[in-house]
């Protein structure tokens, strides 16, 4: 008798701790590639690589927060790298070149804030054209921003003529310097093993843009249009919501997110490159996925998603640190994220198991 | 209460008799647990070789459940399953197949994207030198629906056809395997009382062939018209298991509820105010010549019950769909108060107060995704704003009001609508269209798949809608609630208006004469060639 029931509150010990595990299982994977690489390298956590991880975080972030919403809406948005591209062109133009009126032969240099206003507001208007074809002409949200993908990855090619915009600091005489601070500017930092680590302001508005989404999602009524949408677009349509109009405001979002990283990066590198951002739409689909949201929509949250950008960030620059050939870190990557869904898709299963185990000990 | 017993010629729990067929299928002790529920508590069912054995309860009983276990797409937690009296574990429908065991599934299991045929066939294609042969298909397709006595192309997309055809198509799926025991988990559910009469020729024919049938439904007439055997559950409990003969409906719905239910079906006498909604000459072409609305008019005034009856693609719902918003009508206009709609998305609508209750649940009422009570307040979710955000405490307590004003059964509001049994899915429904406060409510087969007691909740929501001056429109197919419940009756056939009673005037012959007009003479049964 006593034995039995010593050996029942042991096994919902058990299935409590399995399902908690379950529940973070993005967090788990954070903490366990953290563990593998910091064993295989010990430098990793170090203070010069934990610097750059925090970067590229925001960045994969900014992009998969971005991502969430469409994702959640059941669509994918493949544009977001050329996005990435053409922003820091169009911001690298406005610096070195402003804007070129030939009638007049003149040229205005408009003010750094107004550089990134406008780059911002370009990268919105793309996704919401992407937007406007997915739900006007009823195109695949797959197709629709594939072809986005090259057509905005031509512009950025075609601002100079395939060529960087380099030196982006602008010209006091101008009025238009200071864009390399959205890079390189901090606010606030902590010392860690002996040096200072800076949070840059990219950090920052990774987490207004985290705070925000998570808000809209959670707490706001289009949030829930959004799940909405993904789980049945009939029965949201019939509920009253405005699903295309729900649907261009997505696109628009993941575009800014898009134009935001852009400019991120252009200031960090002080330069403009047509070819900045190629494939980064893979890596934030998949950071994604790895954070539990669902492709087929409906499914996910923001906070799932920065966990994902976390993981991904620290993959990616483990793989960096162990000296691997690139080849080698492509394999790895795959591995790591398919392995990670396949995880996902055996939770749903076994959290129902777990679930029924406990009420069986319970009954 | 009646405390008169019932009209019984066996008593329950009777042990197979000499003259009574076989059992071939049994389950002993059968019970399933899901998280916060049990499902199933005990259950031993009977199911006798070469007869119809009717399993009835309420929303929740455990019906589907049992169904499920038996075709092996749930396991029981404990329990026995015996089929010719040996002990037989299914793992997978594909397990229950080999046995000659087949399901009609309570929610369609359709593939929206691919045709007639190809779902009918659909794992089980007839192959001629390994490729499909399609024309086998084909011409079995055409056998097998007009054995249902059906009109539907069999290269029509799913997708495209109306509940109620993508129900007989389910049925034809059903058929064209060759099976022992065939369970029909509310198959009419979305049928009109003509195609209810061809199933029923049909299960008889399958009957004298031996199969043996399994049948689940909540109306009840239905049931003691074709069940031979029929068994009660309540709350995953066996009640009773009797031979239908002699049993009656008041006796039935005792069991089933565990108290009588005073009469459900009495009209009750209004007196509807001034014009409301004005529809003038609405018009729907079909593509592909003649009409799927055909210049229809009619006008609902405040406080009226307005009863939409038709057979099936007679137009009643597209007419809601366009009045709802969710189709364009190609011509006519729409009156609303005395002023013209002009709106022309559903979220409009909902805000001038018109709303409907869709008649395709699973495809166009519910979010799969989404917990009950989002689900609930999908529609409404405006009202719960605090300041900025939506406020928590307030969404909750909506939600908790209206699981008890509709005793909705669910374990609690943050469970996936999933896990809810069809009937309380269709009240979760029903009340997040309430919860939009509708001037004038669209109601599109409400009572699909819901139990009497359920049924006499949304009719009592209808009287008192109509008694605080709403207007109410609804369509059913079936003949007793359109009588009981409308002021006024509209009946409609081929996207025309063919008939207009009011509520004195109505009889079940009148409306079934003006639902065949334009008809052949195949569906008009004595009514044939009425049409000018
Ligand atoms: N997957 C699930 N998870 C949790 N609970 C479930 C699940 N499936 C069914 N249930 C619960 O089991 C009970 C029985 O459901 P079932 O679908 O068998 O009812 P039913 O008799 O078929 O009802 P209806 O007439 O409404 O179709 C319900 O309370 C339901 O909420
Ligand atoms: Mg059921």
């Amino acid at each position: 008798m006593n034995s039995a029931r010593v050996g029942r509150s042991r096994r919902i010990t058990q299935t409590d701790v399995m399902q908690f595990l379950l529940r973070g299982r993005a967090f788990i994977a954070l903490i366990l590639v953290l563990l593998v690489f910091s064993i295989l390298q010990p430098g990793f956590l170090g203070p010069d690589n934990v610097i750059i991880m925090v970067k590229h975080t925001a960045i994969w972030a900014l992009l998969a927060i971005g991502m969430t919403f469409v994702i959640l809406t059941g669509g994918i948005d493949l544009s977001v790298g050329s996005i990435v591209g053409l922003t820091g062109m169009i911001a690298g133009g406005l610096i070195n070149e402003g804007i070129i009126i030939p009638q007049l032969g003149i040229a205005i240099y408009p003010h750094t804030w107004m550089v990134l206003a406008i780059s911002l507001l370009v990268g919105t208007l793309i996704g919401s054209v992407s937007g406007l074809v997915i739900t006007r002409f009823k195109v695949a949200p797959f197709i629709a921003t594939l072809g986005m993908l090259y057509v905005a990855r031509g512009m950025a090619g075609l601002r100079n003529d395939g060529y960087t915009f380099p030196n982006l600091v602008g010209q006091p005489e101008y009025g238009n310097t200071g864009f390399e601070i959205l890079g390189a500017g901090h606010f606030l930092g902590f010392n860690y093993a002996g040096e200072y680590v800076k949070l840059y302001y990219s950090i920052w508005i990774l987490v207004a843009f985290a705070l925000i989404a998570y808000f809209v999602t959670s707490r706001l009524p289009f949030g829930r249009h959004v799940y909405a949408i993904g789980g049945n677009e009939n029965t949201a349509e019939l509920s009253g919501v405005r699903v295309n109009r729900a649907k261009v405001i997505v696109y628009s979002i993941s575009g800014f997110c898009a134009a935001m990283v852009g400019l991120i990066i252009t200031s960090q590198l002080v330069a403009a490159h047509p070819r900045t951002g190629d494939t980064y739409e893979l890596t934030a689909i998949a950071a994604v996925v790895l954070g539990g949201t669902s492709l087929d929509g409906g499914r996910g949250s923001i906070l799932g998603t920065v966990i994902g950008a976390l993981v991904i960030t620290v993959l990616t620059d483990g793989l960096v640190t162990l000296g691997l050939s690139t080849f080698w870190q492509n394999v790895a990557k795959g591995a790591v994220i398919v392995a990670a869904v396949i995880i996902d898709q055996l939770q749903a299963r076994w959290q129902e198991q777990i679930a029924l185990q406990q009420q069986q000990e319970l009954g | 209460m009646s405390e008169n017993p019932p009209v019984l010629t066996s008593e329950p729990d009777v042990v197979a008799g000499a003259d009574e067929a076989p059992i071939i299928l049994s389950t002993q002790n059968i019970t399933k647990v899901f998280p916060g529920t049990v499902a199933l508590d005990n259950v031993s069912f009977n199911v006798r070789q070469g007869k119809v054995n009717v399993l009835i309860g309420e929303n929740g009983a455990g019906k589907s459940t049992l169904m499920k276990i038996l075709v092996g797409v749930e396991q029981p937690t404990s329990g026995k399953i015996l089929l010719d009296g040996r002990e037989i574990h299914l793992n997978s429908p594909l397990d229950a197949a080999r046995l000659g065991i087949g399901i009609i599934y309570q929610e369609l299991n359709l593939c929206a994207n691919l045709s007639v045929v190809d779902n009918i066939f659909l794992a089980r294609e007839l192959r001629r030198r390994g490729l499909i042969d399609r024309k086998v298909q084909r011409q079995r397709t055409r056998e097998l629906v007009s054995r249902l006595e059906q009109r539907i192309d069999p290269d029509a997309l799913v997708g495209d056809l109306r509940i109620g055809q993508q129900q007989i198509i389910e049925i034809a799926k059903a058929l064209a395997q060759d099976v022992r025991i065939l369970i029909m988990d509310e198959p009419t559910s979305a049928l009109s009382a003509a195609e209810v009469e061809i199933l029923f020729r049909v299960i008889r024919e399958l009957k004298s062939y031996g199969v043996t049938i399994i049948y689940i439904s909540h109306k009840l007439e239905e049931l003691l018209q074709i069940g031979d055997y029929i068994t009660v559950l309540r709350d995953g409990r066996k009640v009773v298991e009797v031979e239908a003969a002699g049993v009656t409906v008041p006796w039935l719905i005792e069991r089933m509820v565990g108290r009588s239910l005073v009469s459900m079906f009495a009209h009750q006498e209004r007196q509807p105010g001034k014009v409301m909604l004005k529809v003038e000459n609405l018009t729907l072409p079909r593509p592909g010549g003649g009409y799927v609305l055909d210049h229809v008019s009619f006008e609902l005034r405040e406080g009226e019950i307005l009863g939409f009856y038709g057979l099936m693609g007679s137009g009643r719902s597209d007419l809601l769909d366009c009045l709802a918003g969710l189709l364009p009508p190609t011509a006519g206009s729409i009156w609303l108060n005395g002023a013209p709609v002009t709106s022309t998305t559903v979220s409009e609508r909902i805000r001038e107060g018109v709303v409907l209750v869709p008649e395709d649940r699973q495809n166009f009422g519910l979010v799969p995704t989404l917990s009950v009570m989002d689900n609930m307040l999908l529609a409404s979710l405006k009202n719960y704003i605090e300041g900025f955000f939506l406020a928590r405490r307030q969404e909750k307590s909506v939600t908790e009001q209206q699981i008890k004003e509709l005793s909705i059964r669910v374990a609690n509001p943050q469970q996936p609508i999933t896990a809810l049994s069809g009937g309380n899915q269709q009240k979760v429904v029903v009340s997040k269209c309430l919860l939009t406060r509708p001037q004038i409510l669209l109601l599109d087969e409400p009572t699909r798949g819901i139990d009497v007691g359920a049924k006499q909740e949304i009719f009592d929501i209808m009287s008192r809608l109509a008694d605080q001056r709403y207007g109410v429109i609804f369509v059913s197919s079936e003949l007793k609630e359109i009588l009981a419940m409308s002021d006024r009756v509209l009946v409609m056939s081929k996207g025309r208006l063919t008939g207009e009673f009011t509520a004195q005037e109505a009889t079940e012959e009148k409306l079934v004469a003006a639902s065949a007009v334009g008809h052949g003479p195949s569906n008009g049964d004595n009514w044939n060639g009425r049409e000018a």
